[in-house]
This record gives C-alpha cells, structure tokens and sequence, in this order.
C-alpha cells in the first residue's frame, strides 16, 4: 500500500547550520509512526516542513501522493511540543476559529467540537477562557483542537507531556481510537516506554541524519544480539564457574532480571555460528535451567547504542 | 476566507477588550471634563481681587490708578505715611506710595510699590502704564498739544484678507486651520502610536501563548500578519467614527445649551451686547469652519490614518516577532518613535508659519512623516495631485516595507529565547 506520507531527500539548512541532511521517510498508511531522537536532532525542523510552516530547500514531500501543496493542511493536525491558546478567549469561540481556519465550515466545526467536548465530559467549559482552566485541561482542548477537523495524518510532538497519568490515558486510548478509525499519526517523542507500547514504525533521527526506519518488530530483530537471560542452579557452583572461565565460546555476565527463586542469573551472548540450542544443553549439563529467555533489545537500548556510537 | 477569519477575530479582541470600550467612551470625557475644568479654574483665578492701599497725598494719580474687578485700590492718604505702610502691609497685597512731588513728570522715577509678596507683573505694569499716561498728558499739555485731538487722529487698520479666488478669509480661520491640523497629526500619531503598539502586543502574545505554531501550521504567516494589521486598523478606524459622532453630538449639544444661556442671560442691555460679540466671535469660527474642506479632512485623514498605521503597524509587527517579551521592544522601537515626533515638530513648527513651503511639502512627501505633515497642511488647502502623489509614495513604500517585515516575521515567530541584534535581523531577511 502507497505511503500516507513520503519524504525525499530533504534537506533543511539555517545559515551553515544543516538542521536535516537529506532526510527520506515513508510513513505506512494507518500506522503509529514514532519519531525519535536526541534533542536537537532536526525531529522539529522535519516537522514543520511537513506543516508547511517552514519550505525544504531541496527535496519533496508527498502526502497521499500528492506534492505537499496548501489545501494539504486540511488533511494534517498538529500538536506542537510548546503549546498554547488564546489566553483571554474563550474555549468554544477559539476552537472554531482555529477549526475554521483549518477549512472547516463553522457548522461542521461546532458539530465535531459538540462530539468531543461529550465525549472528554468536558461541555461545561465552552464560555471558559483558557486563562480559568488548569493546564491539564487546557491540554485537552488543545487535542480536540488539534483532532476536530479529523485529518487524515496526526502529527504529535510529545503529546503526554503536561498530562497527569489517567489523562495521558486517556488521550493514548483517543490516539489509538483515532488510528483504529484509519488516521495516521505521527508521534514524537522522549517518553521510550509509550513509543514500545504504541508505534508500529519508527525512525531516528541523529544529527540531522535519519539512522534507522522500520517497523518496530524489524528494527528489533536488526538489533538482537542473541543474548539470553538464563537462571540456571549448578549442581556445583564450584566448577561451573571453573567450566565457563575455561570455555571461551560464551561470555557471560549477572544480570539483572527478576524471579521468584534463588538461582544464578545470568546474561549470556550466543556466538556466531552456535545456536541457543547449543548453549541450552551446555546449561542443562550444570544443572536445572529455570529461565531461558531471550534479551528483546528495548527502543530505549536501540537509541542509547545508536546515539551513543556516533 | 482565512484572512477574513483572522481580521475578525483580532478586530473583536481589540474592540472587545475592556480598555478599548474605557478609552472610546471616557477618553472624549476626560477631554471635556479637563477642558471644563481648565475654563473653571481660570474662572476662579479671575474672581480674586486683589486689593492694594495707596498713599497719594496730592492726588497725582486719583484718576488713573482706577479700581476694577479684580482689582480694588483703597486711598490711605488721609493716614500718616508709616501708619499707611504698617496697615498696607498687613491687610493689602500691595502699597502704592506716590510721593507729593510738585512736579509731575517726577513720578515716573519716584512712585514706588511695595509688597510681601514678589508683585504680580500685570498690576506692576498696569500702575506704570497710569504714570505713563499721566506724564505723557501732562507734557503734552506743557508742549500746547490737545490730547483729546491726538487721540482722534489716532489710526487703527484692520486688514481685508481674501484669496485670489474671491473667497473672503479672516485671521480666524488660519487659527482654526493652524488647530485643526495639528489635532489631526497629532491624533494620527497618537493613533499610530497606541494602534502600532497593540499590533505588536497581539504578535508578542501569539509567540509567548506558543499558539503561533498552531496557527501558522494552518495559514500563512504573512496572512495571519495582514490580518493583525487590517483587523486592528478597523478597530482603530471604528473608535475614530465613534469620536467623530461624539464629538458632532457635543457640538451639537453645546450650541444649543449655549443659545439657551444667552437668552436667559439678556436682562440688561450690557450683557447682551457682550454676549453678542462673543456670539459673533463663536459663530466667525463656526462659519470658517464649514468653510474648510471638510470631506477632504475627513478621507484624507482615514486614508493617511490607513496608510501611516499599515505601514508603522508593519514594523510593529516585525518587532513583535523578534523579540520575547515587551520589555525586549524598546531598542527597536525608538526609530519607530523618531519619524514620528519628526513629523509631527516639522508639522508645529514649519508648516504652521509656512504651510507651503519647501520643508512641509518635503515632509509631506517622505511616507514616514507625510501622514502627519500633510494632514496638517490639507486645512490650508493642498492641491489635489499633491495628496495623490503623497498618497502613492505612502502605499507604494507600505508595500516595500511589509515585503522586508513579512520576511522578519516569518523568522522571527519560530525563534525563541534571547533577544535578536540588528545584526541577527538583517541575516533574517537573507533567508
């Protein structure tokens, strides 16, 4: 299936400084895209070049085919990391001007903003100003405000930040509601453990530099390192020890996983040309093996090693 | 359609905003109420008499030295000289001593006037005057001059001004126009100022709301920066008109108040003749003033009104976006500030005393000042292709301009943290 969302090549200069260098994405069609990386990498800069806030000086964009053109900014919601409303208007007003200015007549606009205000319970804030309200409730109206004109591509730049747990809950279920009803969303952020739990894709980006793209299952298995975490109780301890320290073809070391006995924990790498089987019947010669599991290279593992090998 | 959206909203937030209903609605009164109580005080200064004693044992100066209202001199002569000093300067404001000289013409070098106080120049000039008078009659008298003859061959012309087009003009008038066109470019660059400032104020607020990304994700910066401008242009367009129906309605108010006065006032012949020169003093300017070329003023004031504050309001704006907060404006804005008070000193001073000379109509030419120059010269009556050009040079340089400072605000929205240098801005506009 075609892209929803494709970047070529782009690049992104500020005076010497190249925010992107020859940047290129394909954002599956329907997906939860994470797009990670340290700060400064140019994770913003891409951003507003596909918001159009800003223009590449080379390369293209395309959206669902489409050179990115003007009209394109109907079919994107975008959710800055630093946000903000009008402090001295008031919600109902602010949300259907910023809807109308995403295209939406003002009958559509207030018919979607009646759907979610019910829906997030929020209907008694409509003559508030944002200035009355808490910033958590603030960032609710700034994600219907982003959702209301229901673009086909969402762009979020650290959307839980700001939000108390039950409200960041609240709004990954709406995420995850709103790619379950065909939205894509591109979802930027810090926080490793909701990219884990939510994106189907990833891409990082490092020094202006895309390093990795793909889907989350893939981007893994590039990066297994066919290490196991074993838990394992020697028949003696003694010369375990003395067999491993003589056998040069695994290198172990403690590890830290958890379980309900006793028994040596370990983290051992299988070589190349060996198999875990290999290593499971060595373990079993020296006694009970309770845990045998393979180390699943976490995003957080993925980025660190990335980052810091460049 | 966007910009449509974006000038309404910024004109309700402007005209919504409490200070904007405070200070269409107060700001006319405050106006009234401090001219009122200028004419009140004044009026209250006027009613003091001061009361000075004389001692004029001979009688020199009986017939000139006068009381009036504000003035009342009481004769102490019958009282011993030191008696009528000690009493004078504890109960009078002044103590006039005229020595009993036998000749007159003496009095001009030995009257004296004592008081506590430091005396009031226009009493001191008044006695002067009456021993001036008195002398100078006395040595006519001496020369064999009849006074009360010198005093009919004495002349007093009144100049007949018209223009070469027939039309009759009074030294009124040129008041009026000198007053009316110095309100006009005063009131533009007051205009400029407060609606500038608010342009500015509304860009700083969208960058410190952080809402700016929001919104330039969905139109342009460069519409969202028209639509500032235009929309709070209207707004100050809307508080103009307000005033402009206010004031007419005062007007029309005050002369009917003023009618009613002078009818219940007309008991004795003297106040009614009073009252009818101030009439006829009110109703000269009245009819010079419908005589200036009204409908001209007032477009040309909008149009100038329009041109000057989309032109400022786009520096304004392109300041708003460089910098952070408020406080950061101030560097930049003092070349706003500059031209303005430029225009509006060329205006007092040069086209005042000159209204067509070199220096106003330069002035009126240059689009930094000529909202403020010309609109003071038009009351004078400014040829039509004068304005137009002036008008032309204006717009033409708004577009110039708005084309750099829509290059500033681009970058300048998305830039946070310190605050830029000249240097920085100019590098802006190379992007």
């Amino acid at each position: 299936m075609e892209p929803i969302l494709e970047v070529r090549n782009v690049v992104k200069q500020y005076g010497d400084y190249t925010a992107l260098n020859s940047v290129s994405l394909q954002v599956p069609r329907g997906s939860i895209y994470g797009l990670l990386g340290p700060n400064g990498a140019g994770k913003t800069s891409l951003i507003r070049i596909i918001n159009q806030i800003t223009m590449p000086d080379s390369g293209e964009v395309f959206l669902d085919g489409e050179k990115l053109a003007p009209h394109h900014i109907s079919h994107i919601g975008y959710m800055p990391e630093e946000r903000g409303l009008y402090k001295t208007m008031k919600v109902g007003e602010q949300a259907l001007y910023l809807a109308q200015l995403k295209g939406l007549s003002k009958k559509e606009a207030r018919a979607q903003l009646e759907y979610w205000f019910e829906k997030l319970e929020i209907q008694g804030w409509w003559n508030k100003k944002i200035q009355e309200l808490s910033k958590g409730m603030a960032q609710k109206i700034q994600f219907v405000v982003t959702v209301l004109h229901q673009p086909k591509l969402l762009i979020f730049d650290e959307p839980f930040s700001g939000f108390d747990p039950v409200n960041a809950n609240l709004i990954k279920d709406e995420i995850l509601g709103l790619r379950d009803k065909g939205a894509t969303i591109i979802f930027s952020t810090h926080r490793m453990e909701s990219v884990e739990e939510m994106c189907d894709n990833i891409a990082l980006i490092h020094q202006s530099n895309k390093l990795i793209e793909g889907g989350l299952i893939d981007v893994k298995k590039q990066y297994r390192s066919n290490t196991f975490e074993v838990g394992i109780a020697p028949n003696s301890i003694e010369q375990f020890f003395a067999d491993m320290a003589l056998n040069t073809q695994y290198i172990s070391e403690k590890a830290g996983f958890k379980t309900l006995d006793d028994e040596l924990k370990l983290q051992i790498t299988v070589p190349k040309g060996s198999t875990p089987k290999e290593l499971l019947n060595y373990l079993l010669r020296h006694g009970d093996v309770t845990y045998f599991v393979e180390k699943i290279p976490s995003v957080n593992d993925i980025f660190i090693q990335t980052v810091s090998k460049r | 359609m966007s910009l449509s959206l974006i000038i309404k909203r910024e004109f309700n937030a402007k005209v919504r905003n409490k200070s904007f209903i405070v200070m269409t609605f107060l700001s006319p009164m405050l106006f009234v109420a401090m001219g009122c109580l200028i004419a009140y005080l004044t009026s209250v200064n006027n009613d003091v008499v001061n009361k000075v004693a004389i001692h004029d044992a001979k009688g020199w100066l009986h017939d000139e030295l006068k009381s009036t209202d504000k003035l009342k001199y009481t004769d102490l002569s019958t009282l011993p000289l030191d008696v009528a000093k000690k009493t004078a300067s504890e109960e009078y404001e002044g103590f006039v001593y005229v020595p009993p000289v036998d000749n007159i013409s003496l009095l001009t070098s030995k009257v004296e006037f004592l008081s506590n106080e430091s005396p009031n120049l226009e009493l001191v000039g008044g006695i002067e005057d009456a021993i001036d008078d008195k002398v100078t009659k006395y040595n006519l008298k001496e020369l064999n001059f009849d006074y009360g003859k010198i005093e009919n061959a004495k002349a007093e012309s009144k100049l007949h001004l018209s223009k070469f087009s027939g039309e009759e003009s009074h030294k009124e008038g040129s008041y009026l126009k000198m007053g009316l066109g110095a309100m006009m470019g005063y009131l533009i660059m007051m205009f400029i100022i407060i609606y500038g400032n608010m342009v500015m104020r509304s860009v700083i607020e969208e960058k410190t709301n952080r809402i700016i990304e929001i919104i330039i994700s969905s139109v342009k910066p460069f519409r969202l920066m028209m639509g500032k401008i235009i929309g709070t242009s209207l707004a100050g367009v809307l508080q103009f008109v307000i005033w402009a129906v206010l004031g007419v309605t005062l007007f029309l108010v005050l002369t009917m108040v003023f009618n009613i006065q002078v009818g219940a006032a007309s008991n004795t012949a003297a106040v009614q003749q009073a009252s009818q020169e101030a009439m006829s003093g009110a109703q000269l300017y009245i009819s010079e003033f419908f005589k200036l070329p009204l409908a001209t003023m007032f477009i040309s004031f909008l149009v100038y009104f329009i041109g000057g504050f989309f032109l400022y309001s786009s520096i304004y704006a392109a300041i708003g976006a460089a910098v952070d907060s408020e406080t950061d404006s101030q560097q930049f804005l003092l070349p706003i500030i500059l031209p303005l008070m430029l225009g509006v000193y060329v205006g007092f001073f040069s086209v005042i005393s000159e209204p067509h000379g070199t220096v106003a109509t330069v002035f009126s030419m240059i689009p930094l000042t000529s909202p403020i120059v010309m609109l003071m010269r038009i009351p004078f009556g400014v040829p039509l292709w004068e304005i137009l050009l002036s008008v032309a040079i204006l717009f033409i340089t708004f577009f110039g301009v708005v084309w750099f400072a829509a290059k500033i605000y681009r970058i300048g929205i998305l830039m946070y943290g310190k605050k830029p240098t000249y240097k920085e801005i100019f590098k802006w506009l190379k992007y």
